[in-house]
């Protein structure tokens, strides 16, 4: 005993590098920890493994460019992406976008939020080893992006928002499919409800790890779910609506005071269904969109149109408004003005019109080529909407000439991110993966 | 004397075989059982066709294996044993080579001890159907599972990697903790049978409670079962216990493994469910007891009896033992597809704070019931 008082037991600290080639880390970011046993005494968080350059790219192209860029920034939700860039564009160019425009526009964001916080649910629970749940969940996910598909032809990277709009119109029959994907989700939801949120094991391994506090929350400037969860009662689209959110009718879920991460599951959890509610309000006030009816006021199909061109009746087929097809099939998809500010400054002309016309052609060019594109008054705009993550800013500065001067993003999980080690300390190794998980970090969008 | 000695070995490759098969079948049932909970179609690739003219006629009959996927642990293996035998600069060679087969060794060693049949007479012998006869079987079985610690620890220190180190720190905790409450559990059992021998504890279990129900150990010590069985579970390091390998968190023990010896550790998790599944078998549900068969045939507590002629009873046994087993197996698969992950403090709680004293307290009252019983 003696000996062991004169020379006591040194210990040391581990150095463990976390990532990036770590299943966990997905090879996009990198945690350095100090370890005591499995404690974790000092976290070091190091990002920038998936940086693009997506603001400097911005700058080289025009502004119609960008909008594919935006895409890749949350791979998981594009257009959300995609809505708050072309805000902010349209903003330093003061366009309007019809109405049927906007709903179109957020029945495609909560969509895609529902993917989002589908992906965020499910990969929580695969990295606590429930890898059927995590599968249950993608089965839903699967669902939501079938929708996706359906309007955008992409599922991924849909690059379906436009200066001034949307790609195209919603597709026929949307309204049922989306009915019928809603119920199956919500389905699946109530059965991993069941799998996990009285699952005892899950419970403890969520309940008070990774507990923040409002005030640090609010010193870090976090929004979004992870705010939310901690007892922020902040939503961009209640609290400062934009688009059409103001005339929706919705829920903003709080955390119920633990700051943990089971408040941050359950606070997406319902979301989600908030989300749904939103999507079904939308398609219930959207108003109508045009349909192809000929000078005696009969409803015409696209292929009924073709037998009228077929006839020789060009002239009054092309004074025809119809029904916008996204597939981009061609033979009925007419111009897009339902969904898309009519001025011809911004809008694309659509395929028909650029391949069948030289007033389309040469709208096109002088849309696309160097030096004649979109250019807007030189100035500068914040467009902003609610990610799926939190705030998602873009900030477009204009010399007037047809590229951007520069564009900013304000990455909703760099706050968050900027915290990780914060929470990290005093936590187990084990939880670093749930914590990580519940931040929700999109490399995409963070390193841009 | 040779002949007892060709015996001896006959059933112990009899034994090796059962649990080798059942093991290698493990990686194609994790497979399909998981693919059946998850909605999707497991493994149905894997395979050949023949193209030779002179064997053509067998492919439609190899169509159905190939859609059920029985060729991927084939495909399995044969990936496993061409890859590179490689092992971790700064690490202990030798001691790296040396663990998994250590590890593999104990896992199958237990085997020995757990009798898969009662004694079959042939040839004016009595071969009783168990590799070694020990008196100490339950022990034995118990030491063997303890020394499969030191295939992890060598893994983990031999690798030269935080990771393996970290799951081995993990994995010799959890076994050392959960085997305490493993042992505790057992002498229950122990008390009731009154042997350590595994095939006195199932001949045991041949009786009749109240005259009608078969008094395995599940019905006369169903705390202890329970209990067993979650700490074998734990024992066998999957989820919900897989924190000495926590895919998700740190890679395991074996982060640094690769080929076969990679392979090994994988055959030995599934040598380990085999052996969780044959020892709740054994000690709780009756080993190759079927209820009612008795050494002449079906004695029914009605009055009823069946002769049954001796091979076949020794049958009925070794597939009713075999049965058992697997369905054991199925039950582990489908729980470890189930249920997430315990973190490494809360599995020490469990262990320590309520599954021990929850199994003394089993020893206390199995002891006063005993104790009752005998003095009405």
């Amino acid at each position: 005993m003696r000996a062991i008082a004169e020379h006591p037991l040194t210990t040391r600290t581990m150095l463990l590098n976390l990532g990036p080639s770590h299943p966990s880390m997905h090879g996009v970011v990198r945690f350095v920890l100090e370890l005591d046993g499995e404690s974790i005494v000092k976290a070091d968080c190091e990002i920038g493994y998936l940086h693009r350059g997506f603001e400097k790219m911005a700058e080289q192209g025009s502004y119609l460019t960008v909008i594919p860029y935006t895409d890749r920034l949350n791979y998981v939700s594009p257009p959300i992406n995609n809505q708050g860039y072309c805000i902010a564009v349209e903003k330093l160019m003061g366009i309007t976008v019809p109405e049927r425009g906007e709903y179109v526009r957020v029945i495609m964001s909560e969509i895609g939020r529902i993917a989002d916080h589908l992906t965020c649910v499910g990969a929580a629970t695969m990295e606590l080893g429930a890898f059927t749940a995590f599968l249950y969940y993608v089965e839903a996910r699967e669902i939501i992006y079938d929708l996706i598909e359906a309007v955008t032809g992409a599922r991924l990277t849909v690059s379906f928002g436009r200066i001034g709009g949307v790609k195209a119109d919603l597709p026929d029959g949307f309204s049922n499919a989306v009915h019928k994907a809603f119920a199956r989700t919500r389905e699946i939801l109530v059965e991993c409800d069941k799998l996990l949120s009285r699952n005892r094991i899950f419970v403890d391994r969520m309940r008070d790890v990774g507990v923040f506090s409002k005030e640090r929350t609010l010193a870090y400037a976090i929004q979004g779910p992870f705010a939310r969860a901690n007892g922020v009662d902040w939503d961009l689209r209640r609290d400062q609506p934009y688009s059409i959110y103001d005339r929706l009718d919705f829920e903003v879920p709080i955390g119920d005071g633990h700051c943990d991460n089971y408040e941050r599951y359950a606070v997406r959890f319902a979301e989600m269904e908030q989300s749904m509610r939103m999507v079904e309000q939308c398609l219930e006030q959207m108003p109508k969109g045009a349909v192809a009816v000929d000078e005696s006021g009969r409803e015409l199909t696209g292929a009924d149109l073709v037998e009228e061109a077929k006839r020789g009746h060009t002239a009054q087929v092309q004074e025809l408004r119809v029904v916008a097809d996204p597939t981009l099939d061609g033979t009925h998809r007419g111009e897009i003005e339902q969904v898309t500010c009519p001025d011809k400054h911004v809008l694309l002309p659509s395929k028909e019109a650029t391949y069948g016309s030289i007033e389309g052609l040469m709208n096109h060019f002088k849309l696309v080529m160097t030096g004649h594109g979109l250019a807007p008054p030189a100035g500068e705009a914040y467009g902003v909407v609610e990610g799926a993550n939190g705030e998602l800013g873009f900030y477009v500065v204009s010399d007037g000439t047809d590229r951007p001067y520069r564009v900013r993003c304000h990455p909703p999980c760099f706050p968050i991110v900027a915290a990780i080690p914060e929470i990290l300390v005093g936590h187990m190794v084990a939880d670093i993966t749930p914590i990580f998980g519940m931040v929700n970090m999109i490399a995409g969008e963070l390193d841009r | 004397m040779w002949m007892d000695l060709a015996i001896k070995a006959g059933l112990a490759v009899v034994m090796m075989l059962i649990v080798i098969n059942i093991a290698g079948i493990h990686s194609w049932v994790e497979r399909k059982q998981s693919a059946v909970i998850q909605d999707r179609w497991g493994a149905n690739r894997a395979g050949f066709t023949l193209n030779s003219p002179l064997w053509r006629w067998l492919n439609p009959l190899l169509r159905p294996i190939i859609y059920l996927g029985l060729f991927q642990p084939i495909a399995d293996l044969l990936k496993l044993v061409a890859k590179e035998n490689w092992s971790p600069v700064g690490g202990m060679k030798w001691l790296h080579a040396v663990a998994p087969f250590l590890y593999l060794l104990f896992a199958f060693a237990g085997f020995a001890a757990i009798p898969f049949g009662d004694t079959l007479h042939v040839a004016g012998r009595d071969i009783a159907l168990q590799v070694a006869s020990l008196n100490v079987g339950f022990v034995f079985i118990f030491a063997m599972a303890g020394l499969g610690v030191y295939g992890i620890v060598l893994s983990g220190v031999s690798s030269n990697n935080n990771y393996a180190f970290l799951g081995a720190v993990r994995g010799v905790s959890q076994m050392i903790s959960y085997e305490v409450t493993l042992g505790a559990t057992v002498i229950g059992i122990v008390m009731v049978y009154g042997s350590l021998d595994m095939q006195e504890i199932v001949r045991g279990q041949g009786a009749l409670l109240w005259g009608w129900l078969p008094k395995w150990g599940v019905f006369v010590q169903p705390l202890g079962c329970i209990l067993f069985f979650t700490a074998a579970l734990a024992e066998t390091k999957r989820i919900p216990f897989d924190l000495p390998e926590g895919e998700s968190e740190i890679i395991g023990y074996f982060t640094e493994y690769s080929g076969t010896k990679f392979g090994m550790f994988l055959l030995a998790d599934f040598v380990e469910t085999v052996m969780v599944a044959a020892l709740t078998t054994t000690l709780f549900f009756g080993g190759w007891q079927f209820p009612y068969l008795q050494a002449s045939g079906f004695v029914f507590p009605w009055g009823a009896e069946v002769a049954v002629g001796h091979y076949a009873v020794v049958a009925i046994q070794v597939v009713s033992f075999l049965v058992k087993v697997i369905a054991f197996c199925w039950l582990l698969m489908t729980i470890r597809w189930t249920l997430p992950r315990f973190r490494y403090d809360q599995l020490m709680d469990l262990g320590w704070k309520r599954m021990l004293p929850v199994s003394l307290a089993n020893i206390a009252l199995t002891g006063l019931v005993i104790l009752l019983i005998e003095a009405l």
